[in-house]
């Protein structure tokens, strides 16, 4: 790769590239990410190239790219063919030889490969087409199955660093930063600041050392959203870091990411190398007189250092602990100079808004909220995944039309939105319109963009008392209303799903709740108490039955149910007298089985193993367990086979 | 450094830029409670007793006082029905690990707090970290630090520093709100203070 000196030697490196390449050729694109790694894309990658060996193909008839996650991670290894779009879900090694010989030579399609629509039973072949994709819009997250991300040529064919170019060649930082403001792009870390102001205010200031940081610690359980990001185009992040270093004036930049991300470290190490190496990064940057460098720094696990200023206090080889604000890190930061941190999905943003102007961003959304924001969708939803959607759209939208609903055909209950600290929305606001604002208003916040949706089958105390286990191991324990309050709310929900809960207990939880929620350091603390608000606040219900009947409505909560065997209903079939791993089921052939409470671990499987045509074990909860019945009458009679 | 004109519970006060909030009402005899903040050592903010009310421009929030600095025009209050609330809590909740201390019985008489509405924390530490912080801005020494994080976060004393530097300082003593710090500092001294004779099977200190 030759390094690049102007705007203009890098228009004819991109032609140079394009004019290599034939759309018409067919170019198999595998999914590479973190989640179709650990379902076998590994394989399936070897397998094509063996494969491809095999039939006597070359470069020259079809490509084979590894790409980043294009969010469909439940049907995953996904392939996708180009240049029909042919999508291929769950795709195993064994397929590569089928995939070649018939979609690549005789052009195809393998009808048992494709998503099949569960409500009409059609075969969709398309990827766009493919309702989880249909229904989302995706801007940042959609350049994902169409690069390698360890290619920095793929993305320059893609039209990546044009924005730079623009940036350098034709805006001032000033106007830079108006077109951010215009944009009115809000930071997707979770807090939702406008990042025009925010880039406005290290912009202002007359220092000459500036820092500009990306921060990836994403540590909220079950989110992924700047991981896929950073696997799998970690280019445009750096693009647009270079843009607002360049508008903010900083001639350095850190690139925070969680060490828990292995494949996102490597591939971003290597895209910085690759575009150092072409001069994008460097001194005179397109010969612009801009000089920029960026260093990568991996976190060590602490979930509260995605708070930029425990985030700086960690990138300064200190403690990981929030620092209260002001001064903002805008005044001082990093090292004590002004430093701009936006989250990874915000530096994505900047080379739409000045590839496509900041009405591209403005456009779309609510009055307050504007763009896309990807979400992850994950938990009891049947198309698991990572979506990018329009805000303003319904959560309805999201977790039916996108997600395709409740698998097994149970019902839904809850979704959680934001994080270990977001709050758990019932059925009856599925209708609001995602934003910043309106899931403030429902009691739960946008966070990063997590989104955890929950059946009849889960317990709220349960989930709450979960979230805050999670807080109370990763509040880093400085300021005291965080940690005391979170650590007696923890007591308090462990007492509750131990049926040991207390008349007054929810009055005492929201006490404690409102403390720690206003009068804690940092917004860790702040928004803690989240979980346990928004549950009583709509599940009430629920801890008055733990509390009051000693009931888990759900059959959630270990301590408070126990699993019993009807005897009218046993045909002693041994199944879950086999099964039970604590040896509680006394029976044998034409015995009734009957289940030792004393042995019994409420595990549940026998339960789950109890054919249902005979459903003989029932859950209890609230009620007594009847007593076994007496041995001498345990017999099964007159039942001949 | 510019003059900036603030209230502070309905009085007009002068103050010079810079200055926290703490600082300013002090200067002027307004009595705001703290636990962690001491003259000498950096505001450190973490056990948020000082908590007051600011409204600045007409947005309302809650504060730490000892290190928020004064803006123009703003206004302070340093009492009300919620900071109130918040401080009992807190002090109920530091109560649940040290019931006895004179400090935090105080306080509670002050602010109707219950010394045991919370479940008992055998810890007898409130972490307000004064100590920490002594030896670490005032000694220069590290001799004891934070250990771990969240719910089971604890000061420590580094075993191998505190053989050296503690014996003839233990300037931190005095500065320990629960007089947990003394403990602590015997209980290192009896079980991990490396030892340099040893004595048959067992090891003995070199006195």
């Amino acid at each position: 790769m030759p390094r690049i000196n102007s705007p203009a030697e890098l228009e004819e490196f991109r032609k140079d590239i394009i004019s290599k390449r034939d759309p018409n050729k067919p170019c198999i694109a595998v999914c590479t990410g973190t989640g179709c790694l650990a379902l076998g894309a590994g394989k399936v990658v070897t397998a094509f190239k063996e494969e491809i060996e095999k039939q006597g193909l070359d470069a020259k008839i079809v490509d084979i790219r590894e790409t980043g996650c294009p969010g469909f991670c439940e049907r995953g290894p996904i392939v996708v063919i180009y240049p029909d779009e042919t999508c291929y879900l769950q795709v195993q090694p064994d397929d590569a030889e089928e995939i070649i010989s018939q979609t690549i030579i005789e052009k195809k399609v393998i009808d048992r490969l494709l998503y099949v629509d569960p409500s009409n039973d059609v075969t969709i072949a398309r990827e766009s087409e493919i309702p989880f994709y249909k229904n989302q819009m995706r801007h940042l997250i959609g350049n994902n199955i169409k690069i390698d991300p360890k290619s920095i040529e793929d993305y320059i064919a893609v039209g990546g660093y044009s924005a730079l170019v623009k940036a350098l060649t034709e805006e001032t930082p000033e106007q830079v930063v108006q077109l951010v403001k215009d944009s009115n792009l809000r930071g997707r870390g979770g807090a939702g600041f406008p990042a025009g102001t925010k880039w406005g205010f290290a912009a202002a200031s007359k220092e000459k050392k500036k820092y500009v940081i990306v921060n990836a610690d994403e540590g909220d359980p079950g989110a992924f959203m700047d991981r896929a990001l950073l696997e799998g185009n970690p280019f445009a992040v750096l693009e647009g870091l270079i843009i607002g270093a360049y508008a903010i004036g900083a001639n350095e930049g850190y690139l925070y990411v969680r060490q828990e991300y292995p494949l996102a470290v490597e591939n971003v190490t290597l895209a910085i190398k690759q575009a150092e190496k072409i001069g994008l990064i460097g001194e005179n940057i397109l010969g612009s007189g801009f000089d920029f460098k960026i260093t990568l720094h991996q976190g060590a696990g602490a979930f509260v250092c995605g708070e930029e200023t425990a985030l700086l206090a960690s990138l300064e080889g200190k403690a990981g602990e929030p620092k209260p604000r002001p001064p903002f890190p805008a005044v001082k930061g990093l090292f004590g100079k002004p430093t701009n941190i936006n989250n990874v999905e915000t530096w994505s943003n900047i080379p739409l808004i000045l590839n496509n102007g900041p009405e591209y961003i403005s456009s779309i959304g609510t009055e307050n909220s504007k763009g896309t924001k990807i979400f992850s969708l994950v938990g009891k939803v049947n198309n698991t995944g990572l979506v990018e959607v329009p805000m303003g759209i319904s959560l309805r939208d999201i977790i039916f039309k996108i997600g395709g609903g409740v698998p097994g055909g149970k019902k839904f209950k809850a979704v959680q939105t934001g994080g270990p600290s977001g709050g758990c929305i019932p059925e009856e606001h599925l209708d609001i319109k995602v934003d910043f604002d309106e899931l403030a208003k429902v009691g739960a916040i946008m966070g990063s963009g997590g989104m955890i949706v929950m059946d009849e089958d889960t317990c709220m105390i349960d989930v709450a008392k979960y979230f805050l286990k999670f807080l109370a191991g990763e509040s880093c324990g400085k300021c005291s209303p965080c940690r005391e309050g979170i650590t007696h709310m923890l007591s308090i929900m462990n007492r509750i799903s131990e049926g040991k809960g207390r008349e007054g207990d929810i009055e005492f939880l929201e006490e404690i709740a409102i403390s720690t929620q206003n009068a804690s350091l940092c917004a860790l603390g702040g928004s803690a108490p989240n979980p346990v608000l928004s549950t009583i606040r709509y599940f009430r219900d629920e801890y008055e039955a733990h509390i009051k009947d000693r009931r888990c409505p759900a059959y959630a909560c270990k301590e408070l149910i126990a699993y019993y065997i009807d005897p009218e209903k046993c045909k002693a079939c041994m199944i879950c007298k086999r099964k039970c791993s604590a040896e509680a089921i006394v029976g044998a052939k034409k015995q009734i089985h009957v289940i030792d409470q004393e042995k019994c671990t409420n595990c549940g499987t026998c339960y789950e193993v109890c054919p249902s045509g005979f459903s003989a074990v029932t859950r209890l909860s609230g009620e007594p367990v009847p007593p076994p019945i007496p041995e001498e009458e345990r017999t099964i009679v007159g039942k001949s086979k | 450094m510019s003059k900036i004109h603030l209230q502070i519970d309905g009085r007009d006060v002068d103050a010079e830029e810079g200055m926290t909030i703490l600082e300013t009402a002090r200067s002027v005899g307004i009595h705001i409670p703290t636990l962690c903040h001491h003259e000498e050592l950096e505001p450190y903010g973490a056990c948020r007793i000082c908590v007051v009310e600011v409204d600045a421009g007409g947005r309302k929030g809650l504060v730490a006082a000892c290190v928020r600095p004064i803006d123009q025009n703003m206004v302070v209050t340093t009492r009300n029905e919620q900071i109130d609330n918040i401080r009992k809590i807190l002090v109920e909740q530091f109560l649940a690990h040290a019931p006895d201390s004179e400090v935090l019985l105080g306080l509670a008489e002050e602010y109707g707090a219950d010394k045991d509405r919370f479940e008992k924390q055998s810890t007898f530490c409130i972490l307000c970290g004064l100590c920490v912080r002594y030896c670490v801005e005032v000694k220069k020494k590290n001799a004891i630090g934070f250990y771990d994080r969240g719910s089971t976060r604890e000061i420590k004393f580094i075993p191998e520093l505190a053989a050296k530097e503690c014996k003839d300082c233990k300037g931190c003593f005095p500065l320990c709100p629960t007089s947990y710090l003394q403990a602590a500092y015997h209980l290192t001294e009896a079980l991990a203070f490396p030892s340099t004779t040893f004595v048959g099977r067992g090891s003995v200190h070199s006195k």
